[in-house]
């Protein structure tokens, strides 16, 4: 495995400090959307357009690009700051957020911005298109991979189940699956309203290679990367352990954050709390 | 008080509020009459289930969960099961309402509301929430603008779209009580009040909410208000519009919009929908058959929605008093051309 030494780290968590930054600024100007899954997606976000994917900004539609899918669109301002920080538009942009014109709506549209790879929102359905674009890989003797980010919620979704069956079948080792596994949905908990556990069973019952890290540590989620890269024969499932609103006390581990943005005093506090944030990465040697 | 301080005979007859002359009208969500009218049929007969697929706020399903936590369920993210779990509950003689967005439920969930709901013959309610453009910021993946199309398409299908808060409760109770597979659609954002308590309803009878002879405007769900308003202003130019709250969009009051036809000789649809194979299109497939006369429509053509405010939308698709006046003028131009 190849280590992470403590510059990149630094780099990678100022990044990660970065979008959620513009996650909130954002949520703030929108009005609306979604804060608990995004911000607990900062860190995962940054270290795939950080260092694990292979792609350009400069040419979203390179045909040896690595695919990374949202299947869980709501959770679009994570992706729309990482991406405005890795250089695919500019961070100003991200002012737009779900704004009558705006190519970022409020959840993902490829038609209106093309390197989204798909349109999503609809929950469920990015795994099968993830399956279809690594087959696709197959049939055409290409090496790019497909990463597709899911969330715990949508394995209550039929559809998911059957991409799980069919990505098994196929031994589609250039694909891999990103669980945001926060423990929350809308009405609660993911254990009350519908039990997924225990989920790394059910995905290995599937023939996947099953992964874990700590989606709030890049150490570990490049290691998981790295070994789900390396995997032969088999998908592969990363079940990234997160805290809903992850970075901003008030919102962590709270679900009822699912699905509102922070008014401006709010805003204006979890902006305060990311600086200083900001601050001890900086400090620290 | 002056003869023009009376509102004209149809609005009496129906206990409408007073809509007219830039009247500022209570605004509430349509889905908050659907919450108050389910936890009503609930209190009526314990055989009403509640069953939500993640979002018992977002659908007002809350209450009821709250009000008979011993009929409510929830299942997940799961639209599918909704229907087809509610068709085996319903076999025993339940009466259970299942909830989501209007396009998941009955968007996704098509085939099973075919075979299990309609064509089994089960007693299954869809409560289809957040439909329309009016859904706002979230996009167009939320904006259901093909459900009235594909429920009414399919045979013994009840659709409902109440005007406004006040009607949408008096329609879950009466689809309560109404043997049969149903649709109710209705919407997020609040909207303006027109009806009363006093305010008849029933499935299937088309109401006329004002009296007119030059073009009858033909109009359901949050945008009655918007029909009355821009009648009441064209009534001014000195087109005199009769406008017909079209709630049920099967089964169509036939009879009602023939009526309308003959006695206005243009019509125009006003729904938050596609115009193609929406509850306008009924409305021509009925006139086509039965009496034939210029119709205008207005609703989303052939496009998608996208992200922005709700007013902002209604406005950009076309569907706002202006643009029901225009093609109200439209109507009448074609109808006095001959
Ligand atoms: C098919 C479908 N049904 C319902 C919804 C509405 N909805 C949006 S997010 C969500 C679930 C939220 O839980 P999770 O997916 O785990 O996301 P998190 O709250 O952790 O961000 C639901 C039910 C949807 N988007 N798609
Ligand atoms: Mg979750």
């Amino acid at each position: 495995m190849q280590s992470l030494t403590p510059e990149r780290r630094k780099e990678l968590e100022l990044k990660a400090n970065d979008v959620r930054q513009g996650i909130i600024r954002s949520l703030l100007s929108a009005g609306s959307g979604h804060s608990a899954g995004s911000l607990d997606m900062a860190d995962i976000f940054t270290a795939l357009y950080g260092a694990v994917l292979r792609h350009d900004p400069a040419r979203p539609d390179w045909p040896d690009r690595d695919r990374l899918l949202l299947s869980c669109g709501h959770i679009a301002p994570v992706r729309y700051a990482a991406m405005a920080n890795f250089g695919y538009f500019p961070v100003e942009e991200l002012l737009t957020l779900r704004k009558f014109g705006s190519r970022l709506q409020g959840h993902p549209e490829r038609v209106k911005l093309p390197a989204l790879e798909s349109t999503s929102g609809p929950l469920g359905e990015g795994l099968a298109q993830g399956v279809g674009m690594a087959l696709a890989a197959k049939l055409d003797q290409k090496d790019y991979r497909v990463y597709v980010i899911t969330s715990d919620a949508e394995h209550q979704c039929g559809l998911h189940w059957e991409a799980m069956m069919t990505a098994g079948k196929f031994k589609l080792d250039n694909l891999t699956c990103i669980i945001d596994r926060n423990f929350i949905q809308i009405d609660g908990s993911t254990e009350d309203v519908m039990p997924l556990e225990p989920l790394a069973e059910k995905y290995r019952s599937f023939n996947w290679e099953v992964l874990e890290c700590d989606g709030h540590d890049m150490a570990s989620i490049l290691d998981a990367c790295e070994r789900a890269k390396h995997t032969t024969g088999k998908p592969q499932v990363i079940v990234a352990k997160t805290i809903p609103g992850k970075g901003v006390s008030y919102m962590e581990g709270d679900y009822t954050w699912h699905g509102k943005p922070p008014n401006q005093q709010q805003a204006d506090e979890a902006l305060r709390e990311l600086s200083a944030a900001r601050e001890r990465i900086l400090a620290h040697v | 008080m002056s003869s023009t301080d009376v509102m004209d005979r149809a609005a009496r007859e129906m206990h409408l509020l007073d809509y007219r002359n830039g009247a500022e009208l209570k605004q509430l969500p349509t889905r908050n009459g659907f919450g108050e009218g389910l936890i009503e049929a609930g209190n009526r007969n314990e055989n009403v289930l509640a069953i939500c697929a993640d979002l018992a706020e977002s659908t007002r399903m809350e209450g009821f969960k709250k009000a008979h936590p011993a009929q409510y369920l929830e299942i997940g993210v799961a639209e599918q099961m909704l229907v087809a779990m509610a068709g085996g509950l319903a076999s025993t003689g339940k009466v259970p309402w299942i909830a989501s967005y209007a396009m998941f439920n009955p968007g996704r969930s098509w085939e099973q509301v075919r075979t299990i709901m309609a064509l089994n013959e089960t007693n299954v309610k869809i409560a289809g929430a957040h439909a329309g453009v009016s859904v706002g910021p979230d996009g167009a993946t939320h904006q259901a603008i093909e459900d009235i199309a594909i429920m009414r398409v399919i045979p013994h299908m009840m659709v409902v779209v109440p005007c406004d808060s006040v009607q949408t409760k008096k329609a879950t109770l009466a689809l309560s009580e109404t043997f049969g597979p149903a649709y109710l659609r209705f919407a997020r954002e609040k909207s303006p009040i027109v009806t009363t308590e006093e305010t008849p309803f029933e499935i299937g009878k088309a109401q006329t909410f004002r009296d007119g002879d030059d073009v009858a405007i033909v109009a359901c769900g949050i945008l009655v208000a918007n029909a009355l308003i821009a009648a009441d202003e064209l009534a001014r130019e000195g087109i005199n519009c009769r406008v017909v709250n079209n709630h049920t969009v099967k089964p169509m009051d036939a009879p009602a919009i023939t009526a309308a036809a003959r006695e206005c000789g243009a019509i125009v649809t006003v729904e938050e929908h596609q115009v193609h194979a929406g509850m306008g299109s009924r409305v021509a497939e009925i006139l086509a058959e039965s009496h034939p006369v210029p119709i205008e429509f207005v609703g989303v053509r052939d496009q998608f929605g996208q992200s922005g405010e709700p007013t902002e939308l209604i406005e950009h698709y076309g569907m706002g008093t202006e643009a029901i006046k225009a093609a109200a003028r439209r109507a009448f131009k074609r109808k006095v051309a001959g």
